[in-house]
């Protein structure tokens, strides 16, 4: 027996730590890891969400997967973006507006 | 309380643990490691709940390969070693995000506590996924899905590339 509130509340204080994140780092690739951990969270509920109720939802084993793919997916062309972004202007500050 | 619930507070702990480390650390390459941590601790949380087949896929594909290219990424933009001066921000800014995660974790919380049965009940019997169902319905049912995410894999293989070889006159506007 697993009692249900604790993979909630992880997912719930992962997703928190990752809007906090977001919200207070001004380079890049630190934005990028507090996404990961909101998609952390957003996993861990999807998973949760798989093992609720009486008939498992089928699709609960192989969505978990798909959302791991897509996220590295999109993790590869930020980082490109990132990369590019830095040999242009040679600064990454996500605060600064100016020209390059 | 059962020996699962204490497993998954170990597990959700060292999660949260790295977690809060990775997003308030002054390090950025101790950041990517913290994030090493935190997803360690997020894969053993799946492992606890019985998907074995996605917290090892989370380890392969996380910590063998987005935090990897994270650092190469570190690397090639010239992160410093010491603690990051260069990107600090102020006292109000970071009570505020502090306060909107906050926020946001206690809305989603009032939300889906109750939706699993509240903060006592919700034990439920933990019911391993074994990989044949896994292999059944991913090539099965969601067989298609599973090919259009390799297109969609190449796709972003591709759109990296290019995006890479971007020069800089070419991006200039003639005036």
């Amino acid at each position: 027996m697993i009692h249900l509130v604790g993979p909630v509340v992880l997912a719930v204080a992962l997703i928190g730590l990752g809007i906090m994140g977001v919200l207070t780092r001004r380079h890049p690739v630190m934005v990028l890891i507090a996404i990961e951990l909101i998609l952390a969270g957003g996993l861990v509920l999807l998973v949760t969400s798989g093992l609720v109720g009486g008939s498992r939802w089928s699709g609960a084993s192989v969505l978990p997967l798909f959302v791991i793919t897509i996220a590295a997916a999109e993790t590869v062309v930020a980082l490109a973006i990132v990369l590019t972004l830095f040999r242009h202007r040679r600064r990454i500050d996500l605060d600064d507006g100016s020209e390059p | 309380m059962t020996s699962l619930d204490l497993a998954f507070g170990a597990t959700g702990l060292l999660a949260l643990v790295g977690g809060l480390l990775a997003v308030t650390t002054r390090h950025v390459v101790h950041a990517a490691l913290w994030l090493v941590v935190a997803l360690l601790g997020v894969a053993g949380s799946l492992l606890v709940l019985g998907s074995e087949l996605v917290s090892l896929v989370l380890v392969l594909v996380y910590v063998g390969a987005i935090v990897v290219l994270v650092l190469f990424a570190l690397m090639v933009t010239r992160a410093p070693i010491g603690p990051d001066t260069a990107h600090t921000v102020g006292w109000p800014r970071r009570i505020g995000g502090a306060l909107s995660g906050a926020a946001v974790a206690v809305l989603l919380g009032a939300v889906l506590v109750p939706l699993v049965g509240g903060a006592s009940g919700g034990a439920i019997k933990r019911a391993a996924v074994d990989s044949t169902t896994v292999a059944q319905d991913l090539f099965g049912v969601w067989v298609w899905p599973f090919e259009i995410l390799s297109l969609l894999l190449l796709a972003a293989l591709v759109a990296a590339l290019a995006v890479s070889r971007i020069r800089r006159d070419e991006t200039e506007v003639p005036s």
